[in-house]
């Protein structure tokens, strides 16, 4: 009796421990699906005509997404300038001068903010840019983005100035460096390396994006010159042209999917690796 | 740290009073620095309570004209102004819901096994490839979506799942046919999919924080390692598990793309899962840009509201919760 039920336990041991590795290996083979699904079938349709023209009105074969391109950097441009300054100031005081109530109210307000659903922030946004000038705008896109780009950008920032040991930050103060130019020039210096891959994975993460440009740049298939006309961009091109019943469209869709892919991986890649190897906190 | 700072801060403070001291503060450079970070950061706050601000004063129209009822009543009808929300809340939920009973089991499982058997050099590749899958775009979620989970909906998973568990009692009414390809379960898997991630990477780290000697204790009382880790690993960190799972409910809850692109977008509120239905992100994105009335905005912007606090409560919760745990164990549930 007591051997059967020493053996009913050893077999549940290694059914049960068998079975965790079994669902850790299956969700990281998703990751190698979609990899191999994007190259099969956006391999095949991608071409040099997918980055030089222009999309070709309805019902004609070929054409590329070259203003599409051309839009999502501006957005993200947009983004950068907007968004990583904020961050990184709000990083800096939650890091160097914050008190405690407040502090804490800043970065639970910081952590729901970058849990708001990002449909919601295109609502903010167009209510905040598109509804007073009544058009749809690059301009009202890339603020969306900034306001997904903030809370990222603080968060990494204290983060890694918070790793900056603190040996370096008493031996500026005893050489009788004043605390902003203790920061200024030991402290973030010191965590550059860091805080600049931050904001590269907040850009990376916003890149993708489609939800909150759907009514601020909205979509365009020709190219949107200066800031204040509607603008195409690759998720939302790839959104519209999946959902279209052409052959030709979802070619484009795979071509745009495994472009836009290999960009936010690549990037985030890079980003992870560098950050492994200088041995930081690794940031969600 | 903070001790010398402090010291050393406040030494010129008490030079002088009245415009000298404060001259000599601001070319000293702290006091200037202070405020325009103090500025960045409670601008954050600013924004925040603008997005409450904009979601409540431009959802007005609806908010009057239907008041609670919008909650309750079931017709979508842009054309002759009649806005109810709960097929669109009923979606909502389901689709989490299924997400959330195939991908906590999985999330769970993957963690125990990084944080408890895999070495620590495999353990922490594999985490590196999971945060890499949570880094794809949702849209590249919904375009496999449509082309490869919805052919095999229909054409497998579908037919399979009404043969087999559509004929037991209770459970059988969720599967039933009509199967498109496209309904609630279909978006449940996707969002499973893309929340797993979240649920690994956080159940792992708070597994990591259990303290050594609870698992030591176990096994020299001769637990086997399975016991160990599921009679005296998981409960002490079940409260950071579950916030876990409350962050992947609130991701799942306003996943937009992915969503859209598979759910089938009609508002009707079925029991089969096996149906089309709609969700509040998918209606908004389908509708927005085309709301000819005011009111109809104003019903889509009131859904972006009910979106909002679903999540905005969720999230909250979820952070005391991982907090919780990771100050002090599983006592304090």
């Amino acid at each position: 009796m007591i051997r059967l039920r020493l053996l009913w336990r050893k077999s549940l041991n290694a059914v049960m421990l068998s079975l965790t590795g079994v669902a850790a290996f299956s969700v990281v083979s998703v990751l190698f699906l979609i990899l191999g699904y994007l190259l099969l079938h956006g391999g095949t349709s991608l071409s040099w005509d997918f980055f030089t023209k222009l999309p070709k009105p309805v019902g004609e074969a070929g054409g590329g997404m070259a203003n599409a391109i051309v839009g999502s950097l501006k957005l993200l441009l947009l983004a950068a300038v907007m968004g990583l300054p904020v961050g990184l100031l709000a990083g800096v005081y939650l890091a160097e001068f914050g008190g405690k109530t407040f502090s804490f109210v800043i970065r639970y307000t910081t952590d729901l903010l970058n849990g708001v659903p990002s449909i919601v922030i295109g609502i903010f946004a167009y209510s905040l840019v598109v509804l007073p000038v009544k058009h749809f705008s690059t301009l009202a896109g890339g603020v969306a983005l900034a306001i997904m780009v903030i809370p990222i950008t603080v968060r990494s920032t204290e983060e890694f100035l918070r790793s900056v040991p603190s040996s370096l930050r008493e031996g500026a103060m005893a050489l009788g460096a004043s605390k902003w130019k203790t920061i200024a020039t030991v402290i973030l210096p010191a965590a550059s390396g860091g805080i600049l891959t931050g904001m590269l994975l907040a850009l990376a993460r916003v890149a993708g994006e489609t939800a909150p440009l759907l009514f601020t740049a909205f979509s365009n298939r020709f190219w949107s010159p200066g800031w204040g006309q509607p603008s195409a961009s690759l998720p939302v091109m790839i959104y519209t042209y999946a959902i279209a019943p052409y052959d030709d469209w979802h070619r484009q869709a795979w071509a745009a999917g495994l472009v836009l892919l290999m960009l936010v991986l690549l990037a985030n890649l890079g980003c992870r690796l560098a950050l492994n190897r200088r041995g930081s906190v690794r940031s969600a | 740290m903070s001790i010398a700072a402090t010291t050393i801060e406040h030494a010129p403070h008490h030079r002088g009073r009245g415009t000298r001291a404060l001259i000599q503060r601001l070319r000293h450079g702290d006091e200037v620095a202070h405020l325009l970070t103090l500025t960045f950061a409670a601008g954050i706050l600013l924004l925040t309570s603008m997005l409450v601000y904009e979601l409540w004063v431009n959802s007005h129209l609806s908010r009057a004209k239907f008041g609670w009822l919008f909650f309750w009543t079931r017709t979508w009808d842009p054309i002759f102004d009649n806005f109810g929300a709960s097929p669109f809340i009923y979606g909502t939920l389901i689709t989490s819901i299924v997400s959330l009973v195939i991908a906590v089991p999985l999330g769970i499982a993957a963690a125990i096994f990084l944080a408890e058997l895999a070495p620590r050099k495999i353990s922490d590749s594999i985490s590196f490839l999971i945060d890499l899958l949570a880094a794809v775009p949702s849209v590249i979620y919904g375009l496999l979506g449509i082309f490869i989970v919805v052919p095999l909906m229909r054409t497998t998973i579908g037919p399979l799942l009404i043969n087999t568990l559509g004929h037991l009692p209770t459970i059988g009414k969720l599967f039933k046919p009509p199967n498109y390809g496209v309904g609630f379960f279909t978006a449940g898997i996707v969002l499973a999919i893309m929340v797993v991630p979240f649920i690994i990477s956080v159940s792992r780290e708070v597994l990591l924080t259990v303290p050594r000697d609870q698992r030591e204790a176990a096994l020299s009382l001769g637990a086997t390692r399975w016991e160990s880790t599921w009679q005296v690993v998981i409960p002490w960190a079940r409260t950071g598990i579950l916030g876990s799972i409350f962050l992947a409910l609130a991701r799942a809850l306003g996943e937009t793309m992915a969503v859209t692109m598979v759910i089938g977008n009609d508002p009707k509120i079925t029991a089969s899962l096996l149906a089309p239905g709609y969700t509040i992100a998918a209606v908004i994105a389908n509708e927005f840009t085309e709301a000819t009335g005011d009111l109809h905005l104003s019903a889509l912007i009131e859904l972006g509201l009910v979106l909002f606090l679903m999540t905005f409560i969720l999230n909250g919760l979820a952070r005391l919760l991982i907090v919780a745990t990771e100050r002090g164990g599983g006592n304090l549930s």
